[in-house]
Formats: structure tokens, sequence, C-alpha cells
């Protein structure tokens, strides 16, 4: 039965992709990449993978999509002559080559892997215990790579500056996106209204059981800027200057609190990012704690998009 | 008691799936986007609402059960907002045309 259910999703999926590649209308192929998303998180819980099935549902499908959704919209009034244009026969050829040489290279790596595969499984089942935290995926994330996790945080505040950077000079400083009416008896301002309590809540809860059970900070900041995004898109909240003091602290508090953390550890534990003996759970709950709504913050003005209005 | 329970479950879980493939056959043969979103909301009010009821004497606690509904009612929810935001760009499209 598992097992049908295996290949059945296994044969959606590599339809799906190929399907969204072969797709020639940018907003198709982004629906398709949406739902290809979505049937992969559930291959990851069949691999028993649900810290990683919450990320791709959240991010890889969720965010991701709704930012290539916005540049579908953006593109449309280019598309049509887009498709006119028809590359020759040697850019087709071409192209035909290295997506092949890509393909093979790619399944020539996978089958070369050694067998059983390395595993540093063992080593972290055997010192989860020396940071107090139960969710093995946590540990390695906040403790024992907690570099990785400090850059990716990094990341995706210069990936937002990067955003910003688009902005026109005459609106540096102003409010994100364009400004967003709705029918405020509408149907749309109706769900921005109910729905946000429920995704809140169920935000923070996934982020509070990341200690212990899959989850995290990630998925559940995710949640909650897509809440916020709902209110915004409804036309009952407004985007915040980019210019505001407190915003700019916001979002890099999470960070900063995460690089004083581990400049800490140069000082009491001897190595940068190390925890002293005893103090390692409270120092992963701060830094998670102060990461959580830098991440939310973030991962929201990211899909906000670049500032388009003046502020008042 | 247990068969009883276990027919219940075949029985509404197979009307739910009933539900689906009558909302997925509408949505592929059905002529216009308004009633495809028509079919479609049969597949998720009604299918995936029997195939809970069918799958709640399975779970194990209230809490489990509870949550069920509640994965029920959210996919009420949302597909009813997105058939409405749906149903309103193809309305305006068919009017701009």
């Amino acid at each position: 039965m598992t097992d049908a259910i295996n290949c059945g999703l296994a044969i959606l999926i590599l339809a799906l992709a190929a399907w969204t590649i072969v797709a020639r209308d940018t907003f198709s192929a982004v629906v398709g990449f949406v739902a290809y998303g979505l049937l992969l998180a559930l291959v990851w819980v069949q691999l028993h993978g649900v810290d990683v099935a919450l990320t791709e549902a959240a991010l890889g499908s969720g965010l991701t999509g709704a930012l290539l959704l916005y540049a579908a919209a953006r593109l449309r009034a280019t598309e049509r002559e887009a498709r006119a244009e028809r590359p020759g026969l040697p850019t087709r050829v071409a192209a035909a080559l290295v997506a092949a040489c890509v393909t093979v290279a790619l399944g020539i790596a996978v089958l070369a892997l050694p067998d059983p595969a390395p595993t540093l499984a063992p080593q972290t089942a055997a010192s989860i215990a020396t940071t107090g935290v139960g969710n093995p995926l946590t540990a390695v994330l906040v403790a024992f790579r907690a570099m990785d996790t400090l850059l990716e945080a990094i990341v995706v505040l210069f990936a937002l500056i990067g955003v910003w950077s688009l902005a026109p000079d005459r609106f540096w400083g102003g409010r994100p996106g364009t400004l967003h009416h709705s029918d405020p008896d509408g149907v749309l301002a109706y769900f921005a209204r109910v729905l946000p309590p429920i995704g809140v809540v169920v935000g923070v809860y996934i982020f509070w059981v990341g200690a212990d059970f899959p989850g995290g900070k990630f998925q559940g900041a995710t949640l909650l800027a897509a809440m916020w995004l709902l209110a915004v898109i409804a036309g009952l909240a407004d985007t915040p200057p980019i210019g505001r003091t407190w915003l700019r602290a916001a979002l890099v508090a999470g960070p900063v609190v995460f690089l004083a953390v581990g400049a800490a550890g140069v000082a009491f534990a001897g190595a940068f990012l190390g925890y002293p003996d005893g103090y390692a759970k409270p120092l992963i709950k701060v830094i998670e704690w102060a990461l959580f709504p830098s991440l939310a913050l973030t991962l929201a003005l990211i899909v906000a998009g670049a500032p388009q209005r003046s502020a008042p | 008691m247990s068969a009883a329970l276990d027919l219940f479950t075949i029985v509404a879980v197979s009307a739910g799936v009933v539900f689906f493939l009558a909302g997925t056959v509408g949505l592929l043969r059905f002529p216009d986007a308004l009633t495809r979103l028509h079919a479609l909301t049969k597949a998720d009010n009604l299918g995936l609402g029997l195939i809970v009821l069918g799958l709640l004497p399975r779970v194990d606690g209230v809490q489990a059960g509870l949550k069920l509904v509640a994965v029920w009612l959210l996919a009420l929810l949302a597909s009813a907002v997105a058939s409405q935001l749906i149903a309103r760009v193809a309305r305006r499209a068919g009017q701009s045309t």
C-alpha cells in the first residue's frame, strides 16, 4: 500500500516537473512549481524528514512561489514578445547539449555516491545531550553547525538589501509594494481577519516545538510573514517605510544577537559560537528567540518587494 | 462494534473519493472557469469532509480528531475564498473580452 503511494508520488512529481519545464506560459509554470514543491514536501514526510517537509512547504513552495508569482505578474507585459522570439537552431542544439551534459553529470554523481552513505548521525545522537535540546535537527542547526545558520540568517538579510536596492531613487526610504485596496466587507478582507489569528498561533507553535520536535524558526517565521502579507494584500495593513530606524533595528536584531553570543563564546568557551558547559540550552533559546521575529520581518519584506511609494 | 465502525469508515471514505473523482472529472470536462470552480468545490468541501468523517473513528484521542476537523474547516475556508477570488478574476476577464 505504502509502495503504491510512493510510486504514485514519484510518477506525479516527475510528470509535474516535466510539465513545469515544458509549460510556455510563465504563470502556469509557477503554479506547476508550487504544486511540485507541495508534492515534494509529501515525499519528505514519507522519508521521515518532517523538518525538511515543513521547510519545503513553507519556504521552497510558499515563499518562493509567492516571489515567482509576483515576478510572473511583472513579466506579463513583455511575455508575448518574449514568446514570439524563437532561438535559432544552433542555440537550441547548444542548450540541449548543455542540459544533457548536466543531466548525465548529475546521474553519474548520484550513482557514484558511496553506499552506505557516510553519516554523522551517530555522533549527533551521542552529543545531543550536551545541548539540552530534543530535536537533533535543531541541535545541528544551532549548536554543532551554528556557523551555517548564522550565515543563512545574514544571507536572508542580504537578499532583502538586494531587493531594496532595486528601488528608484525617489522612493528610497518609502513603503514597499503598491497600496492594496479591497472591499472592506469583501471575502478577501474577511479571510484576512479570520485566518491570521489561527496562522499566528500555528506559526509560533511550530517555532516553539522546534527545540524538541520537527519545526523551527524559519518555518514559523514564514507563516507569520504570510499572515502579515495576507493582511497587507487585503488592504487591512500597510507596509512600513523602509527608512524607519525601528524597522532596520528589528531586521538586524536577530543576526546581531547571534553574533554577540558567538563572540562571547570566544571569551567563555574558547571558540567562536562555542557554548560554555551547562549554558547551551539557554543560549540556543536566546538565539532562536532573537532570530524568530527578525526572520519573519525579513522574509515578509522580501516578498513585499522594493519600495514603490514615497513615505508620507 | 468495531466491524460497524470499519464499515462506516469504508463507506464514508469511498463516498469522499467519489466526490473527488467527480470534482476532477468536472474540472477536466466543464466548459468555463466558473463551472470548473463549481466542480472543484464539491471535491474540497464534501469529498474532504466525508474522508475526515470516515477517518474520525480511527484516530486515537479527541485531540487528533479535532485536528482532522480543523484541517477540514481550514480547507473549507481557503477553498471558498480562493474560488471567490478566481471567479472574480474570471468574470472580469470575461467582461473585458
